[in-house]
Parts: C-alpha cells; structure tokens; sequence
C-alpha cells in the first residue's frame, strides 16, 4: 500500500548541508499495531535552513505532528536519515536525544504546559537553569512582552499570555530550532495573533529557526515556507517571496 | 442493554489495567479483613471450646484444700445445701526424677478417693488405657508434660514420695479441665517440662504419704442456681478442723483462671490490632479510590459527554470498589482463617484442649465486609461526584492550571535557599494541603502499624527482665514440704554452688476490702532481702511496710483499695487468724495478684518463730548440677524452680503464642505501609504525569525530573515517620490497656530497635516504591501525553 513517490523538499536555492539545520532523507514512520500497520510517514525529504520560519499544513493524520517529534528527538524513524547540524539523530540513544533537547530545541505545545506551580519567571528560569548560554528569564519573558506578569502563576495568566511565557521558555536557551505544534489552537483570534507576532518576532530578533504546525492556512502567509502534507508525503512546498506581518493576518 | 455491555467492558479494561494497583489496594484491605477474622475466629472458638470442655467433661465449680480428712466427711460435704456432687481426692506435689534431666521437676500426684464422684473433672484419654484398679505403679500422665518430656507408654518416671522413690510406668496420656493451662502455682510462668500432672490410683498414694481412708483436696459441683459464696463458707466452717485452706471457685482456678485471661488478652493482641489495622486500611482504601477516580477525570468526562448519566457513572466505579472490596474481603477471610489454624496449632501446644476446631464465623467476615465496602465506597463517591458534576465539556479538557501561591518560607524571602523542584515540591504540598496530610497520614499509619505490631516482644523482654532479675533475683526457688525452722537454711548453705541463701515463708490468704474479696498467696519479706525485691511503682525497693501490706497495684485496683485503706486479712491455714493490715505500699508487678508483708508482720500474725516455707538461693551457675543432685536427694524440698529451665521453657511455649500474632501482625503491617506508601507514590505519578512529561521533553533528563516526583515522596516519608512513632505508641498503648488482666499485664515498652525497624520498613517501602515509580517515569510515553490533535 505503500506510494513510493518521493517528495522533494530541499530548498534550492541555498546550498552547503553545512548551512542547514536539519537535513531529512528519505525518512518512514510506521506503527505497527496488532498486525496494523499504520503510516504516518512514507518517504519525506526536508532541509530546513538556518533562520527559517516553516509552516507545516496539512489535515489531521497527514505526518506533520509525526515530522515535528523526529525533529525534536521525541520519536526515531522506522527508516531513513534525520541529520541535524551533521549529526544523525536516528543513531541516538535515549540520553543523548535528551541531551539534545536540552541543548538545541524550544518546545512550544498548542496547551502550553507550563508548571503550574512556578510563576512566569520560574517557568523560564526551569529551563535557563538547564542551558548553557541562556537569556536571563527577565529578558525572555520582556522579550515576549510578559515581563509586567513576571511573577503571576499561570493560573492567574490567560491563555494568550500562558502561551507567550511558553515561547519565552522555549527561546530562552537560545535553541538552534522552535517547534510549535498548534501554539495558537487553543487560542482566540486576538490572543492567537499577538502570540504569532511574539513567534515572528523572535524569529527575526534573535534568528531562531522556527518549525510550526498549524491547521489555519492564513498563518502559512507569515512563514518562509508553507510546507503541505496530505498522507505522509510531502504535496507541496509554498515559499512566500514576502512574508505577512502577523497582526495584518485574520480568520 | 448496550450501553450496560459497553460499561461491562470499560470495567473489565479498567480493571486489567490498574491491576498493580487495584492489587495492592485490595492487599491492604485483605490484611486488615485477615487480622480480624484471625483473632476473633480464635478467640470465638477458644471461647466455645472451653466452654464446651468444661461441660462435657464436668469441670467442678469449686475447689477446697485442707491438710487432712476423713473420708467420711465428704458425706457431710455432699449435704450441704447447693452442692450437687463432691469428688475427693488426694493432690501431692512431689519431686521427679527424670532421666537425663538435671534441672529438677515437680510431679503433682492425683488420686481420687474410692467412692468419690469420678464423673467430675472427668479426664480425656488421648493414648493408652486407664491403669488397673488393682495394678501397681501404673499412672497416666498429663499430656502436655509427656509431650515436654517425649514420654511414651511403657515408659517409667521415678517420683521421691515422702523420701521413698515410686516408680510410676505410664499406661495413658491425658487432658484434664483443670489443666487446660498446666502451671504450678507461684511459678509465674509454665514449664511444661519440669512440671506434670500425674493421675494414679488411690490405695498406692494414700499409703505412700499416709493417707489411707483419709483426703487433702476436694472438688464440687453446684446445684443450678446455688450460691456458691454460701457453699464456700459452709465448706470452709466443715473442713477448718482439717487444716482447709478455704473453698475457692473457678475464678480462683490457676488453670481456668490463665485461659480465660489467655482469650481475654487475645482481645488486645487480636482485637485492637486488627480494629486499627482494618480501620487503617479502609481509610487508605478511601484515600487511594478517591485520588484514583479523580484521574479518571476525562474518562468520566467522555462518558458524561457520550449520555451517560451521573448515576450510571457512579454506578460503573461502584461496580469497580465492590471488585477490589470482594477481592480483598474473600482473600483477607481465606488467609485469616487458615492462619487461625495456625494459631490454634500453637495456643494447643499451651492450652491443653481436647479438640481446638477453628469455626467458620461468617458474622466475622460479613462484619468485615460491611466496613471496608462502606470505607471504599464513601471514597469512590466523593471523587465520583466532583468530576461528575463538571460540564463535560469542561472534563474533558485537560484541567485548568491549579492555583498556586509562593509559600510563607518564600514569603519570608527564603526562596533562594530552595533549588526550583524544591520549590516546585513545596509548592505542590501547599496547594494540596489536605492531600498532602492524607498521604502522609497514611504513610504514618504505616509506621504506626508496624510498632503495634511488634512491640509485644519489647514489652515480653522487659516483663521478663523485671520480674525475674531485678525483682527475683534469685536463680534458684525451693519449696519445703512443710513450714521449715531458720536453721534448716544452715544446710542449704552447704550445698554446692550455693552463694546465698535467704528464707521466704508464704501462706495463702483471703484479702477482703468491702464486698470485693481475693484469694492470693502471702509473702513475708525477709529484712534486708538482696535477692528478691519487690519494686514499688516509682521502681525504688519496698522500703519501710510499717507492719502494712504491699499489694500489687492490679489486686489493688480489683479490690478498689488505696494507699492508706485497711483490709481484712483471712489467713487460709492453721489457726485461720484474720487481721486487719492497713495498705502501705503498692508494687509494680506483671505476673498474678501478690500481697506482701514484712515477715516480722507474717510470724506474729501466725504466731509462730521466724520459720520458712521455702529458701531464695543464689546458685553458682556451673555447679547447678550437683545441686540439683541434692535437691532430687532432699525429701523436704517438694520442689526447686531454676530460673534459666523456666525462662527456657516459657519462651518456648507461651511466648511462643505472643511471637506468633506479632509475626502476623508484622508481616501484615508491612503489606499496609507497602501499599501505602506506593499507592502514595503511584497516584503522584499519575496526577503529574502531564507535567513531568512536559519537562521530559523540554529536555530535562528521567533522573530529574524523578527527583521532583520522589523528593515529595521523600518529603512526606520524612515527615510522616516521627508523627507515625507517636501514633504507633498511642496504638500501643491502646493495645497495654486492653491487655490488663489480673493473672497477666504488659508495659508499655517499645525499644529503638522496634522504632528503628519500623522506620525502616516504611524507608524500604519508599525505595521500592520509588524505584518502581521510577521505572514507571521511564517509560512514560511522552508522545501519547502530549501529542496534541493532529
């Protein structure tokens, strides 16, 4: 049952693997269960570059949420390569893949999962704790526009403002990527878009490459590339020659 | 119809799902179900077949002694009004010599006088025939000693009776009612090996101590509805010319007197327990369903969400507690019963029944069942009713974050000090205070049932300490046939290995106080006495009596007397004098009733010289032999107690029984702390898992992200452990006072060791626990907790 097309994705005009991120080749994702097997991934090749801001769009069980856990080292390929900065993460043993969380990537969750029992602050610091080279959690969270709330729990936070001390926890440790599945989900218009202009701020400040899925086509006018899935391939890559302003976006 | 099969499946999934800990809720549970149905099955039946005993097999009602009598007065004892029938007898405590026994033994001889009643007191033949009537030399023996001694039929014992040895070649092993409980009197504790009791036939007894046609015991059953008080004054008033000792009843009866004391005391070791163990468990049921339903929140929610109504909801999770209920019921009756056997295989081995049947009391096991599915499904309510209430819409998103405050050591600008999942720990015991107390209450449950568990043997060792080396400090007690002058203590100086050597004279005597009355043996204390010293309650040496009496504060309370009150003090021998002694101090004392006075006081009350009754010796170790030697070779001696043969032999008998419901205890208590404490852990896990995972993949490693989980774990262990001592002491001391009887009391004594094994019981709870939360947090599937809806 397998379509054997392969997608292709790299991004041609720049060049050098030593540029790039991540480097997908050929990457397979199947579940096996009780003699079902299940593809989430059937053959997707991907380059995402340094800075970037890639939307990943697709209906649901398509392989984008599959795609973004092999990128942030939360699940391996049944086949194929995933390279990040030249190192193979599918060779990676539990430890280390934890080792490279810590290191390399901001999580951003569509119910934010901050700890309740730490306020903004030490939300962030959780993590600044753990980097190397942090930004101080103030600065993160000013860096968010969070910095008035530094000290409330989140329960005292709405959901807007939970999401940006999330993405201000996310970008703390100066992650080479940002990976946010659905960040603005469970949120209303307003609070989505001012969440989406903290992400594509950060992204255009401090550089970081940011890899988010969505289900809302009109945020993909905001991303370098729109990349779009539809049953484990890769069916199209939209590149925008001119990137959206995120309050200019509605829906 | 549809609906029900799909919740019928739920159950069973649920079910296999949360078997670890449906399990371990359920072993909890079971123990306490187990240490109920095990006590009050053995108490229930010691009950019954005690008193089924003493009806089949007649056991009298009253007992007399008296020096000797005429045959031909039991004509009048049978006339006196309420007696129904009378069995006279001759009872003689005489020396034993045994094969390859050095330590002396005492045999007590019993015949019946030809003509007298044998239907009372009836004896119950477990090997071999009776002997002859006209046989000599053929006895039956009791058969708690021939089992001490493993004397078989045909086998031959030598006794020295009135100076001469008897030979005696067993026929038959027996029971007798009036030796359920085999002990001589004033021992303190049984020795089945070095004390028998001998049935043999009248004419050879009665010629061996010069008794022919003539009596020196007597046994008396009443008419329905007799009084007995008259009857014992009416015994007392014919047999005072014969040197009676005074009528006593079965109240009195060292035997009946100890098994009756040994199912009251079962009550403390074997009601307390178990009624804490039970009540522990179904509060931990409660906690554990509570906090385990309120996982179940978004499950609830989809089935509210699917038109489900609150009602078949609860009843799903009511389904789900009546399986963990009927698990833990059915498991804790079955292992509470076949320990019962157990149990009642040991109480035989000290309480000589003819038959001990552990009876099936399903009242026990339906009383059990009502109170833990109660304790369970007022848990499982509770839990149920909050998540139903919430729109489901509401359930099943995850939970809103829970509000959460700095705490006061943050307040006080104490936050730096706490590392972040410090903080987050103390935070989370903050927000859940209550949870918080109810975990840790549990885990000091845990520890509380450990010390009650196990304290006995620290209150069993200090018992046997105090009574037999700081009170009686003699190793070797002798008993002179009769009232003995100082001088015969001369002799005993002599003997080998004697280093010293002080007299004692006690006389049985009737202490009356009002209405309230008790037969107890009479001590006189020698001036200066260094080896036994009766300790007053603040622990000092009797010191001045001021020709008063000492009285145990237990015969003190029974007699409701108090320090300065006068009693009236029948002596049961002799001239029968009574005086009037006014009560000058109170002993602490664990053992029987005991009276004491100065033995100035005694003489003069007797009006009799400075004699004894018998010599407190302090014997050199190594050279027991040899003394025992002379012992066996002194006809005046009627017996010699050695305190290490007697200590022996209690440990392996009696306390035996006591060892035996600790270990139950024990084993039972570790099952509950262990459930506890995981459960504690377990439901941790599950309530956080969420944002451990969340951590998880923000990159933080198993080891710290286990060290916020297990710190609390860590935290609560620590603070529930002191809070459990305490309440283990409590316990105890619940237990110290359900075990106050007059023939038997324990202290309340709990030893660091206890304390130190407790502690480390619920330490090692915790580590397993954790360890297995641990590996549980391994493998905790980040993806599937996360994965948001793609």
């Amino acid at each position: 049952m397998e379509a054997d097309r392969p997608a292709t994705a790299q991004a041609g005009e720049k060049t050098g693997l030593g540029d790039r991120v991540f480097v997908l080749r050929d990457v397979r994702k199947v579940y096996r269960r009780e003699d079902v097997e299940v593809w989430a991934l059937r053959g997707v090749d991907l380059d995402v570059l340094p800075g970037e801001f890639l939307v990943l769009l697709g209906p649901s069980g398509s392989g984008k949420s599959t795609l973004l856990n092999m990128l942030g080292g939360l699940d391996r390929p049944t086949s194929g390569q995933v390279l990040h900065l030249d190192r193979d993460l599918t060779t990676l043993d539990d430890a280390a893949l934890t080792r490279f969380r810590r290191d390399h990537v901001g999580f951003v969750f569509q119910f934010y999962n901050l700890i309740p029992s730490l306020t903004a602050t030490e939300n962030v610091a959780l993590i600044t704790e753990i980097a190397h080279a942090p930004i101080a959690p103030r600065d993160a969270l000013e860096l968010v526009g969070m910095l008035d709330r530094a000290d409330h729990f989140p329960s005292q936070l709405s959901g807007g403002e939970q999401q940006r001390v999330a993405i201000a926890r996310a970008v703390a440790k100066r992650p080479d990527v940002l990976l946010c599945d659905e960040p603005t989900g469970a949120l209303d218009v307003e609070s989505g878009i001012r969440v989406l202009e903290v992400m594509a701020d950060v992204n255009r400040r401090l550089g970081t490459t940011t890899v988010m899925i969505t289900h809302n086509a009109v945020i993909g006018g905001m991303a370098d590339r729109v990349i779009h899935f539809s049953n484990g391939h890769v069916v199209d890559i939209e590149v925008n020659s001119q990137r959206i302003e995120a309050r200019q976006l509605s829906w | 119809m549809v609906c029900m099969r799909a919740l019928d499946r739920i159950l069973v999934r649920d079910v296999l799902r949360m078997q670890g800990q449906l399990l371990a809720v359920s072993a909890v549970l079971a123990c306490g179900v187990a240490t109920l149905v095990l006590s009050l099955s053995l108490m229930s039946s010691l009950d019954r077949t005690q008193a089924d005993y003493y009806r089949q097999y007649r056991f009298a009602q009253l007992f007399a002694r008296l020096r000797r009598a005429p045959l031909d007065l039991g004509d009048s004892l049978a006339k006196v009004p309420g007696v129904a029938q009378v069995q006279l007898r001759i009872v003689m405590d005489v020396p034993l010599d045994l094969p390859g026994d050095t330590a002396p033994s005492v045999g007590r001889l019993i015949a019946l006088a030809p003509e007298t009643d044998t239907h009372l007191n009836e004896l119950v033949l477990r090997q071999g025939r009776l002997p002859s009537a006209d046989a000599t030399g053929e006895v039956l023996v009791s058969e708690a000693f021939a089992a001490a001694q493993n004397l078989q039929i045909g086998d031959s014992i030598h006794a020295i009776a009135n100076g001469r040895r008897m030979k005696l070649a067993i026929v038959g092993v027996v029971l007798s009612p009036e030796y359920i409980f085999q002990m001589r009197e004033g021992a303190g504790v049984p020795d089945d090996k070095h004390f028998g009791v001998i049935w043999m036939n009248y004419g050879e007894l009665a010629a061996a101590f010069d008794l022919q046609g003539a009596f020196n015991d007597l046994a008396v059953m009443l008419q329905p509805g007799a009084s007995a008080a008259d009857v014992i004054d009416e015994i007392d008033r014919l047999t005072a010319a014969y040197g009676g000792t005074g009528a006593y009843d079965r109240q009195s009866q060292l035997s009946n007197r100890h098994t009756t004391d040994a199912i009251l005391q079962l009550r403390s070791v074997a009601i307390v327990p178990p009624i804490i163990f039970l009540a522990v468990s179904a509060f931990l049921v409660h906690m554990v369903l509570s906090r385990l339903i309120g996982t179940q929140r978004e499950q609830i929610a989809a089935l509210k969400a699917f038109g489900y109504t609150g009602r078949e909801i609860g009843g799903h999770y009511l389904r789900l507690v009546l399986i963990i209920v009927l698990v833990g019921t059915t498991a804790g009756a079955v292992i509470g019963q076949c320990l019962a056997g157990v149990a009642a295989t040991n109480y035989e081995k000290v309480y000589r029944f003819p038959s001990l049947v552990i009876h099936f009391e399903p009242r026990i096991v339906l009383t059990a069942l009502l109170v833990t599915a109660c304790a369970c499904i007022a848990g499982a309510f509770d839990a149920v009713r909050r998540v139903v209430r919430l729109p489901p819409a509401e359930a099943m998103r995850p939970e809103a974050p829970a509000s959460f405050r700095p705490t006061l050591v943050e307040s006080l600008g104490l936050a730096h000090w706490f590392s972040q999942p410090m903080r987050m720990i103390l935070r989370q015991l903050k927000r859940h205070p209550f949870k918080a107390l109810l975990a840790c209450l549990g885990i000091a449950l845990g520890t509380a049932v450990m010390i009650l568990g196990s304290f006995i043997q620290d209150a069993i060792d200090y018992v046997v300490q105090y009574e037999f080396y700081q009170t009686r400090r003699q190793n070797v007690t002798l008993n002179f046939v009769d009232v003995r002058p100082p001088q015969a203590l001369n002799e005993l100086r002599r003997w080998p290995g004697v280093l010293r050597c002080e007299p004692v004279r006690t006389t049985p005597v009737r202490l009356q106080m009002e209405n309230r009355w008790r037969r107890v043996a009479l001590t006189g204390l020698a001036p200066r006495s260094d080896l036994f010293r009766p300790l007053d309650e603040h622990l000092q040496p009797l010191s001045n009596l001021r020709q008063g009496l000492a009285l145990s504060i237990k015969l003190a309370e029974v007699l409701d007397a108090r320090l300065g009150d006068t009693l009236a003090v029948e002596v049961l021998e002799g001239m029968r004098p009574v005086r009037n002694l006014m009560v000058t101090a109170l002993v602490k004392d664990y053992s029987g009733l005991n009276a004491y006075v100065e033995a100035e006081t005694l003489h003069r009350m007797l009006d009799e010289g400075a004699c004894c009754s018998g010599a407190l010796l302090s014997v050199d170790a190594t050279q027991l032999t040899p003394f025992c030697e002379k012992v066996k070779a002194t006809p005046r001696v009627a017996s010699a107690t050695i305190r290490s043969a007697l200590l022996r032999s209690f440990h392996e008998s009696e306390a035996k029984n006591l060892t035996l419901m600790r270990v139950f205890n024990m084993m039972f208590a570790s099952i509950i702390a262990f459930g506890v404490v995981y459960n504690t852990a377990h439901i941790s896990l599950a309530e956080r898992k969420r944002e451990l995972a969340t951590m998880r993949v923000l990159g933080f490693s198993r080891g710290e992200v286990a060290q916020i989980l297990l710190g609390e774990l860590a935290l609560l262990t620590l603070v529930a452990l002191p809070i459990g001592l305490a309440m283990g002491r409590g316990f105890a001391a619940i237990s110290v006072w359900a075990l106050n009887t007059e023939s038997q009391r324990i202290p309340l004594v709990i030893s660091p060791a206890t304390c130190a094994a407790a502690v480390a019981t619920i330490v090692f709870a915790a580590a397993v626990s954790a360890l297995v939360v641990r590996r549980q947090l391994d493998r905790l599937e980040l993806l599937e907790i996360l994965k948001a809806r793609d």
